[in-house]
Formats: C-alpha cells, structure tokens, sequence
C-alpha cells in the first residue's frame, strides 16, 4: 500500500491529441495521487474533457505516455480503462431509463446475474461504506438528476474502479446537491479513491480539492496546492493575466412594465404541463434573472413568449397587447426578441452552416421588396459586428460552425441587440464562454439595461445571476417558487427554492 | 491489476477526421477517385478477357464519334439533367424525396392527355399546355407526400417511393384501358402523339436540352439570390430555427415540394413529347433514382449537375456502344458502371475523413 500511494494513480505524460489541424492537448502532463482529490479547471475548448476522454478510453492520444497505477498503458475502449480501474460520470448520464437502479448497476458487468434479494445486499455493503444512499428499485425515469448521479457513481464503484473523473458534475445540481456530492467524494477520498473532477466553477474548486491542475488552450500551465490558492490567482492561471471579477450593476432607472404573464400554463409535447400557472412582469430598464435547475420550464418559457409554443391558459401582455396567439413573425415586429442558446449552441437561433452575413438575414430577409434577398446591409451589419464585439473569424461568409463558442455567441447577441429589441430574453447567453466573452457579454446586457430595454437572463451560475440581476424569479417543475431581490437574497435561499422547498406565496411586483 | 500481459498495440488501421480541405484538395481526392475508379474497371474488364484500353477507348468514342452519337448522348442526358435539379430543391430544404420517378410519370401522363385529346390545337398552345399539364401533375404528386408529411408527420421516404408504383400503374391502366391505342391490333400500348404533340427539335436534338440549360440557371438564381431560397436554406439546416425566425415551415415545405415534383413533372413531358413521343410504362425508366445519385454526387449544385449528369450520360452512351460492338454483355456493361460508381461514391468519405496507418516514429499519414 504504502508502495502504491507513493505512485501516481494516473500519470499523464507529455499527452497530445489532436483533431485535424486543431491541437485538443498539447503534450499535457497530469498527475493524481491515491487519497486525493484532483480539480481539472479550464475555460471551455481548454482541452478538459479532450483529456479526461481519453484515459476513459473514448479517444486515443495521438503522442504522449499514460500511466495507471505506476504501469504504461494503452487504453483502447471504454472497457480496457474499466478493467484499469477506472470510471467516469458524463455531464450527460448513460442510463437506461426504464430500468431500475440495480439494473442499470449491474448492466454489462460480466459477473452471472444474482436474485434481487442478494444483488440489493450486495449494493447496499457499498453504498454503506461510501455513506451513498438510494432506493436501488426505483426506477431511472422516476428519478431526479442527482439521484441518476449517485446510480452513476454507484455503477462505477461496483465497477471496482478506484479512480473516479467526473465531468462538471455540478452543473445539473442545486447548491444543496452539490454538497451532498461532495460529502461523498470526500468519503471516497478517505478510502483511498483518486478522484479527477472537471469544472469551471471556482469556488466549488477551492472548497473541494485538494491540488489544482490548470489547462489553457490545450496546455497544462501549472499544478498548484488548493490551500495556497485564491479564487483570483486561479482564474489568473487559467485566463493567462489578471481579471476583474466584478459584474457591475447600473441601478434601473424610469422602470415601465413592459410585459406581464399572467397566470400562465403551457402544456408539453406530451401533454404534461410544462408551465404551471406562472404570473410575473418585466420592466424596461432592469435586468430579470431566472434562476432555476436545468429543465425547470424556462425553455418552455421562451418559446410561449416568442411565439413558438402555445399556452393552455392564461396571457402575455405586452404594453397591454395579449401576444399569445400571435405569430413568431408578429412577435419579432413588435420588437421582442428571444436569443436562446441551447446545449449545441447553434440549434436555434443561428444557422450553421451559413455564413455570418446570412445569418443577419435570418430575421429581416423578407422585409424587403421582391423577390431577392438584399445582402448588402446584412454583409455591412456582420462587418460592423465583427469589428464592435471583436469576434474572430475567417471571414463574414464562413461558416458560423466553424468559429468558436464564444465568438458564436457574440454573433447570436450582437445580430439580437442590433434588431433593437424593447425586450430581450437571453438563455444561457455565456454558456460555453471563457471568462472575457462572459464579461463582454455582461457588458451588453447592461448597456441594453441602461437603454431602457427590458433584459430577461436565464442563467446556470447563481454567483453570476445575483451579482448581475436586479430581480431574481426562481422556477422550479414549472411553477415559480419565488421572486426576489438580488442585492438582499443569498444563493442558499434560492438554492432552496429551486428545488422547492421552502417556497412561499409568489409575489409579484 | 491484471494487465501485465497485456501489451496492447496501436490498431494498424483507424480512422481519423480531416481538418477543412481547400477546395483544391478536395478536387484532388476526386480526381485521384476517377483514376483509381478506371484502373479498377479495367481490372475487371481485362478479368472478363477484354482489352480495357479498347474498351475504354470505345465508351469515349462512342458517345462522341459522330454528330449522331453526340446528339444520342445529349439525349440521354436531358431526362437526368431536368430530374436531378427537380430532387435538388427538396434535398437542399433536407426532405428526401425520391419519388422523382413517380413525379416524371405523372407529369407525363397529365402531358399525354392533352397530346393525345388536344392535337388540333395551335402547336404552341399545345405545347405549353402540355408543359402547364406535367409541371402541375409532377407538383401535386410531390404535393401529397408533402402535404402528409406536414399534417400527419408520415416519412417522406417510404411515401414518395410508394406513389411512384401508384403512378407507374396508373400508366399500366390507361396503356391497358382508356388509353389503349384501337389501331394496334389488340397489342396494348398508347398511340404516338400526333407530330403537331411532339417537342420541337433544336440542332438536331429534342428542345430539352435548352429547357434544361434555361433550368440550371433559374435554378441557381433561385436557390442563391431570393427569399425562397433563403428559406429552403433554412428550412433544410433545421426547422426550429426557422421557426424562430418567423418562417411558415408548412407553406415553405409544401411550396418547395410542389415545384421539386413540378420540374420532375416538367421532365416527364419532355421525355414523352420530345423522346418517346408516346406515354409508356417506361418514360422514366429508373432516371428518377439516377438523378438522386447525380444531385449528390454534384453536391445539389445546378452547375455541377449538368456537368455530372453529362458524364452519366457519356458512360451510359458509351456502354450501349461496347454492349453493340464488343457483345459485352448488359449486366458486365452494369457493372462496370457500379466500380466506376462505387469509387467516386467512396471519395467523399475520404474528403472527411483519414485512415491513421500506424507507424512507428511519431509521424502518422492518411490517405
């Protein structure tokens, strides 16, 4: 034993992959200890999961030298890094749903299936060690995301894997969750479990590991200790200089309400209710957050508003016009505008394969007179973006899905608040974004706020959303279970009120 | 761990994607895809105890050795040319249509019964009676499946594939029924058309060949500089965003299919007035299929569709001359077409992706 903590549990030596010309990791070197919780942090396209993926075996590093356990290895599928030991959690779980937990526990091990009574036993001695708890009958569908989470890790550890990656496992939690998470981690810690978590969230890096290791654009920059780290000579390694942190909060000024839901109720694809008898306004000038856990309604939200979806009752006033019923098209004209941005951040909103001048049309080609589209302001206005938000680009006519997130971000954003919207609704405008193009895009929300136009931002990171919104409106399964001021609230309240407890009677305005 | 025995090796093969190739690049793999394309032909050819030099040789004289045999192939061509521009406008709004066939036949059958009912009309009323006719009997056979589709949400597929037997049958029925021709002698076919029903002829060759070219540059134009082709775009890359944009989806689709059918349509009466100068069971004769392969193959662009559909044509001409000349048989003829076929079909995988040799030094290669 003493042998074997002395070696790494995973030893990364100059790795490189690369996919075409672009360099995923470069000659990256990576260490994690037995008894040891690694944080991997790294802006998007930084090469974290790139990395992670392949000592799960999913890619194959084109140079560099992998060793598990002090010994050389050659990871070639997912089930030769299982046999080494080793288990990843997916952002995305890779769950059968209809099954049970202990089904999906046991699913494509190669041990002879047990009886029910004796499989449960068998769980349960595991969970008890590591202080999980679960109902092992239940069935995957009937779950909440974080008790997937906990069948994930379980289906891992029954694996007999002792060394866990998990791939920005806090994304889909609430704070309460995500405290729970680490609790276990820290039990898995103490039985001598390396431990890889992948983030971009800082505080949750600062109270959860141990050492730090920092990518930037493919590179690993540095391994430091946690305990001798701050949040600012973290992002500082991360971004490459130093950062302001702040968000600023221009106070709202000649606040109108500009749009009122009343007692909303949208009903799903199939026919469950998405949105649950919703009411809350929206004034020009102030910026309105929706704080809620992923898949909570506010896709549904925005697409009810922009047209796209049709409610079951209730009404959208806008300017005391009920919009519910109108056209996507009509919608647009009265200067509503919705910039969604989904996981793959070009399902909607931005055509993909078109240029960035093409997609300037996407709203405005048909405002002009016969039959032809006019290309010419489209190409200017993509000119002049490129030129405002600096946004990196091969060229106007390239291709959006060649560019990066960040940059198709800015194209997405920048085309809405040229439209000169009297509101905008964002969703997860900085998803995927390194901290700069985030900062950038705060900026412009808050330059649109001080135009006296009516900012909606649905957003994942509750530090951002309190420090940016004025009014915090909390959903949760489709029904708000709060509406606060951001400058009083703390993120324990609302992370309470995502998952809905300790809601009170809703109050609007 | 139990892994010590196991040293496991780089695969030998595996397969890599490619950055973005230039477009030179590209063409290049093309190219190198035809010459490999004739090389393996001519393995096969040699195998069946021919001279491939010969052979090839007599496929390219054959289709250009005389004015007669240029007009054949541009003959051939016409029928593909005019079907592959129609499946190009639903494959760019991504709405695999493959009833170009049945489009054809019942575009000409609406043709047809204006030559066969109408023949003492002004010739050039006629014609453009029978244009008018196939474009709209072509637009509401795409019509149906797209109508279904946007209503009902039925695979596009299986119902465009369904109707051309519908429309195939029908041309059966008449041949075997109302239309069946009293002067031949209890032989069941349509009569000729009347010469005053017949297209016109333009350098020696049947005027389809001008619509065609007329098409490729409407076409263009259509699909690059206006709003309706804007929205195929957009349509075709994903329906939720031009939803978002404020784009009727429904009438968009139902439009483009309507006129995807109609040039289909459009190519059956020409084929029938300008070829065949009848209505048979055969006025499509598989051209609705090819013309999925050229529209892919030119990567649904107008230009390069006419110039793929004439390389289609210049091979089919050619082994018509081989069978003739060599007594080669058809199904070697048809094989011989599949290598050359199977070789340019292949390179594409290859304009996106690699296969990784492993090697022993760090530097790895693709194709």
């Amino acid at each position: 034993m003493s042998d074997k903590a002395a070696r790494y549990a995973i030893e990364c030596k100059n790795i490189t992959k690369r996919f075409g010309t672009v360099i995923a990791n470069d000659s990256i070197h990576l260490g994690v200890k037995h008894g040891e919780i690694l944080a991997l942090l790294g802006e998007n396209g930084s090469g974290k999961t790139t990395l992670m993926n392949m000592i799960s075996g999913i890619y194959h590093p084109d140079e560099g030298e992998l060793l598990i356990h002090g010994e050389k290895v050659n990871i070639h599928s997912p089930v030769d890094s299982m046999e080494l030991g080793i288990g990843m959690i997916h952002q995305h779980f890779k769950l059968v749903e209809a099954f049970r937990a202990m089904d999906n526990i046991v699913l494509g091990t190669k041990s002879k299936k047990l009886k029910d009574d004796l499989l449960e036993k068998e769980i349960m001695q595991l969970c008890n060690q590591y202080g999980l708890t679960i109902d092992l009958r239940k069935r995957v569908s009937d779950m909440s995301v974080s008790e997937k989470q906990t069948v994930e890790i379980i289906k891992v550890l029954y694996r007999g894997a002792t060394i866990l990656i998990l791939d920005e496992p806090t994304a889909v939690l609430t704070p309460q969750e995500t405290s729970q998470l680490f609790d276990i981690l820290r039990k898995m810690k103490e039985k001598g479990c390396a431990i890889v978590i992948i983030t971009h969230k800082l505080q949750e890096v600062l109270e959860i590991s141990d050492r730090v290791t920092i990518l930037r654009k493919g590179k690993s920059i540095q391994s430091v200790e946690t305990k001798d780290s701050t949040a600012a000579s973290l992002t500082e390694l991360m971004v490459g200089r130093k950062v302001e942190l702040h968000i600023e909060r221009p106070e709202p000024k000649n606040c109108k309400t500009i749009l009122k839901v009343v007692d909303l109720t949208v009903e799903g694809t199939d026919q469950n209710i998405v949105i649950d008898d919703i009411s809350f306004s929206i004034k020009s000038g102030e910026i309105l957050g929706i704080a809620g856990v992923a898949g909570s309604g506010q896709k549904e939200l925005c697409e009810t508003i922009a047209g796209l979806m049709k409610a079951k009752e209730g009404a959208i006033l806008y300017n005391k016009e009920n919009i519910l019923g109108k056209t996507p098209s009509e919608i647009i004209h009265m200067g509503i505008s919705m910039s969604f941005v989904p996981e793959d951040r070009l399902g909607m909103g931005l055509v993909a394969s078109m240029g960035m001048t093409d997609n300037m049309l996407l709203k405005t080609y048909n405002d002009g007179k016969g039959p032809f589209v006019d290309r010419k302001p489209a190409k200017k206005l993509a000119n002049k973006l490129v030129e405002k938000l600096s946004i990196v680009t091969a060229g106007v006519e390239k291709p959006v899905r060649l560019m990066s997130g960040g940059n198709v971000q800015k194209v997405l954003l920048g085309r809405e608040i040229e439209s000169g919207p009297n509101l905008l609704i964002t969703a997860y405008p900085v998803r995927g974004l390194d901290i700069n193009s985030s900062h950038t895009v705060y900026n412009l929300l808050n330059e649109q706020k001080s135009n006296h136009v009516a900012v909606v931002y649905i957003g994942e990171d509750l530090d951002v959303l309190l420090e940016l919104s004025d009014r915090i409106m909390v959903l949760c399964h489709g029904k708000i279970t709060g509406i606060l001021d951001a400058k009083t609230t703390t993120k324990e309240e609302i992370g309470l009120l995502m998952t809905g407890e300790g809601a009170k009677e809703e109050s609007d305005e | 761990m139990n892994n010590k025995d196991k040293t496991i090796k780089d695969p030998l093969l595996r397969i890599g994607k490619r950055s973005e190739l230039t477009s030179k690049q590209t063409f290049q793999i093309r190219i190198l895809a035809v010459c490999l394309s004739i090389v393996a032909g001519g393995i096969f050819i040699a195998m069946i105890g021919y001279n491939p030099f010969a052979i090839y040789a007599t496929i390219l004289s054959g289709a250009f050795r005389s004015e007669m045999a240029v007009q054949a192939t541009v003959k051939m061509m016409i029928p593909l040319l005019i079907a592959s521009l129609g499946v190009t406008l639903a494959f760019k709004m991504k709405f695999w249509n493959i009833g170009a066939e049945g489009q054809i036949i019942f575009g000409a059958t609406c043709a047809s019964f204006f030559a066969l009912y109408f023949s003492n009309l002004n010739h050039i009323v006629l014609i453009l009676l029978m244009m008018m006719a196939g474009v709209i009997g072509g637009g509401l056979w795409g019509l149906i499946p797209a109508l279904f589709k946007v209503k009902f949400g039925t695979n596009e597929t299986l119902f465009t594939l369904m109707l051309n037997y519908i429309a195939l049958h029908i041309v059966a029925y008449l041949r075997d029924g109302p239309w069946m021709d009293p002067h031949a002698q209890g032989y069941s076919k349509i009569a000729r058309f009347d010469p005053n029903a017949a297209l016109d002829k333009l350098l020696g060759v049947q005027a389809g060949w001008l619509i065609g070219l007329i098409l490729v540059i409407v076409l263009t134009i259509y699909l690059k500089y206006t709003k309706q082709g804007y929205e195929i775009n957009v349509v075709g890359e994903s329906k939720d965003t031009a939803r978002y944009a404020g784009m009727k989806v429904n009438r968009i689709i139902l439009r483009t299919m309507f006129l995807s059918g109609g040039v289909a349509g459009l190519c059956g009466m020409i084929q029938a007035s300008g070829s065949d100068i009848t209505l048979t069971t055969n006025v499509a004769g598989g051209v609705g299929f090819t013309a999925i392969i050229v529209a892919w193959l030119a990567q649904l662009n107008p230009v390069g569709i006419l110039i793929v559909s004439f390389l289609f044509s210049v091979l089919e001409k050619g082994s018509s001359v081989i069978q003739s000349t060599y007594g080669l048989s058809t199904d070697s003829a048809d094989v011989l077409q599949g290598i050359i076929l199977f070789f340019i079909l292949a390179c594409e995988f290859f304009v996106r992706y690699r296969l990784i040799i492993r090697k022993k030094e760090g530097s790895k290669d693709g194709i």
